[in-house]
């Protein structure tokens, strides 16, 4: 067992209340509808959820890359700078000096597929170089050093080498690690990253979760983590939120949602997987039904649809608030009644 | 003890890469490398590979969807390599395949009635509201809504695509179905569904599965065999129980070692290094240059496939490491 780090004081990130709406002719989807959540320096948060529940909205928001017709209609991002000032990343405005300066220097992100943030055209050391000139104070021939220690770094093999390849030289694994070094190479503080090992095989994402662990001790950075793979969770959290149709339903340390799910969603997702070494079931327990539209949200908890749990005249009338459980948090109504009890 | 339904012996399928129009190729990726194996009536036999691994050409080759370089695939002793079009066609009807993308393998333009009738027409010779029942029985068992007759594909979310997907693959009586990656792309409450649908249909129908995936959890759930592939080759074949709880192949250890637990109190240090390289020297086990135990021998000799416990691995040292 890993010991958990300390919990440093003050989060990077405070979400409070932020909702990301798309309005669209068919209707307003509300891919982000109520989010509070806080990221610490050098702890890793994974976001759970099935596609759709907006825990890529929400990453892109925080980075302030939501395409229209999405945008940020309510709630605050307070990022707390290195020198100790607060910025609404909610408020920032778009394209201005500001937003670019910490976008990238201060918080980077990488995605699932590493070509959409490579260029296909230029050489991925270039690439690299160019990031670290415009952020940071140094020469050409600095920031060319400094691109292949970061590829180094991230374990591409003959650095000096790779800096001269183009992006269709290089494997799936290794376009992800350029990306990563490309993320990296001007020490952000936060790292937002969106599915980074999804499209990879088990044995190449085990070599990018371990990398970005060490990234993350080593230079004490918070990480986002986005993914579906309760496997990757497991092995790389200390805190976990989550979400399901925009809204978090339940945030805790990694071991109280493992081993003590509060939320009938958490609980029907953890069973619904295989697990490898587990008891033989001819069934798995399948959650019931799908995710409703998003243009159909049900009226109070958005869950009670798919709930084992649905209490009629409760769940349907009212929306279930975050409420307090042992170490984690829950928006349920059969946690509310107990602590009404 | 069952029999065979379908018997592969030495199945090869070699591609030539590099090389101009005039010039001469200048190398080769044995994507599928002397393959045999057997799959019993009515078992789920598992394919796991990491990409690259040949597992998805291997599932065409043996449709002949792919043209093999060599070997034999027989289903109940009809031969289907160099099988004319005629038996082709004939096999194609009881043995389907169901695609990761249902996206991309259902034809947007036509309706569900036509995707999933098409084959029964042909088959049959059903047409209208004789038709019409047919291919309405068939939602039904895969769990859509009979309604659902005279929508088109994109009206479907991805889970429900799957099991047009699989509709389709029923539609003409199968013994046989190919999945290849067919949970893959879907979200794990709806693969699990999927899963769970699979199972019942296998009962019914004392349906036969070859269930191609690089999910170990999810084959270990589902399979009763697994071959493991690495570059081409079956590296590794055995029960689903002692393959996960005695694993014989440096590789397949490597790979089960790699999947991340969804349990934090499981948490480890694994490290395969290195990736596979599709293109290796034909000298010595192509796992070598990753493998942890590999020695002189393992660099200059290729191994052969040996019987340990019931299991047959490719590895010299199978048994002793």
């Amino acid at each position: 067992m890993m010991p958990l780090t300390p919990m440093p004081t003050e989060p990077l990130v405070e979400m409070r209340g932020l909702k990301t709406h798309f309005h669209t002719d068919d209707g307003v989807v509300k891919a982000v509808e109520g989010v509070d959540l806080d990221i610490y320096p050098n702890r890793t948060l994974c976001v759970l959820g099935e596609s759709g529940c907006g825990k890529s909205i929400m990453a892109r928001s925080i980075m302030r890359i939501v395409d229209a017709p999405g945008r940020i209609v309510e709630g605050s991002i307070q990022y707390r700078s290195a020198e100790g000032s607060i910025v609404d990343l909610a408020k920032v405005r778009h394209g201005s000096r500001q937003l670019r300066q910490i976008r990238g220097q201060d918080i980077a992100m990488i995605f699932q597929e590493p070509m959409s943030s490579l260029g296909p055209i230029q050489k991925i050391g270039q690439q690299i170089a160019e990031t670290i000139s415009l952020h940071r104070d140094v020469s050409r021939k600095e920031a060319k050093e400094i691109a292949i220690e970061m590829l180094d770094k991230v374990g591409i093999p003959r650095p000096r080498e790779r800096f001269e390849s183009y992006p269709f030289e290089l494997s799936g694994g290794m376009r992800q690690r350029a990306m990563i070094a490309m993320a990296l190479s001007c020490q952000p503080r936060l790292l937002i990253a969106d599915e980074p090992t999804t499209a990879l095989d088990v044995t190449t994402q085990a070599q990018i979760l371990d990398l970005i662990a060490e990234l993350k001790e080593e230079f004490e950075m918070g990480v986002m983590l986005i993914t579906h793979d309760l496997g990757v969770v497991a092995q790389v959290a200390e805190d976990v939120a989550v979400m399901y149709m925009g809204k978090v339903v339940e945030k805790g340390d990694v071991y109280s949602i493992f081993e003590r799910p509060q939320h009938p969603y958490t609980r029907a997702l953890l069973e619904s997987v295989p697990k490898i070494g587990g008891e033989k079931r001819d069934r798995l327990p399948a959650i019931r039904g799908m995710v409703p539209h998003p243009l159909a949200r049900p009226t109070g908890c958005t869950f009670r649809t798919r709930c084992d749990h649905f209490m009629p005249g409760i769940c349907d009338v009212n929306e279930p608030a975050m409420v307090d459980i042992g170490d984690s948090q829950a928006a349920c109504f059969l946690h509310l009644e107990k602590t009404h009890d | 003890m069952t029999e065979p339904v379908i018997e592969v012996r030495g199945l090869n399928k070699h591609f030539n890469i590099g090389g101009g129009f005039f010039s001469k190729p200048n190398d080769v990726v044995r994507a599928v490398d002397n393959i045999s194996f057997d799959v019993m009536r009515g078992e789920s036999f598992g394919i796991v590979g990491e990409s690259g691994s040949g597992k998805t050409t291997l599932g065409r080759c043996m449709m002949q969807i792919i043209k093999p370089s060599s070997g034999s695939v027989k289903f109940h002793g009809t031969d289907l390599v160099g099988a004319d079009q005629k038996t082709l066609r004939q096999i194609w009807q009881a043995i389907r395949m169901v695609f990761q993308d249902p996206q991309s393998s259902l034809n947007p333009r036509l309706r569900v009635i036509d995707l999933i009738g098409q084959s029964i027409s042909k088959a049959e010779g059903l047409k209208g509201a004789a038709l019409a029942d047919r291919v309405s029985e068939l939602l039904t068992k895969v769990g859509l809504r009979p309604e659902f007759l005279h929508r088109y594909p994109n009206a479907f979310s991805g889970g429900q695509r799957q099991r047009l997907g699989i509709a389709r693959a029923l539609a003409t009586n199968p013994e046989v179905i190919i999945a290849d990656e067919a949970v893959s792309a879907l979200d794990v409450s709806i693969q699990a569904q999927t899963l769970n649908l699979l199972k019942d249909l296998q009962e019914q129908y004392a349906l036969t599965y070859i269930f191609v995936a690089h999910d170990l959890a999810v084959v270990e759930h589902f399979c009763d065999r697994i071959a493991v592939m690495y570059l081409g080759q079956i590296v590794e074949l055995s029960t689903t129980t002692d393959l996960f709880q005695n694993p014989k192949h440096p590789y397949t250890r490597a790979l089960l070692e790699a999947v991340p637990i969804p349990d934090p109190r499981a948490r480890k240090p694994r490290r395969l290094k290195g990736e596979a390289i599709p293109i290796v020297a034909s000298k010595g086990c192509r796992f070598s240059p990753r493998c942890p135990h590999a020695t002189d021998m393992c660099r200059e000799t290729v191994p052969t496939t040996r019987k340990i416990d019931g299991a047959d691995v490719l590895c010299h040292y199978a048994g002793d490491i």
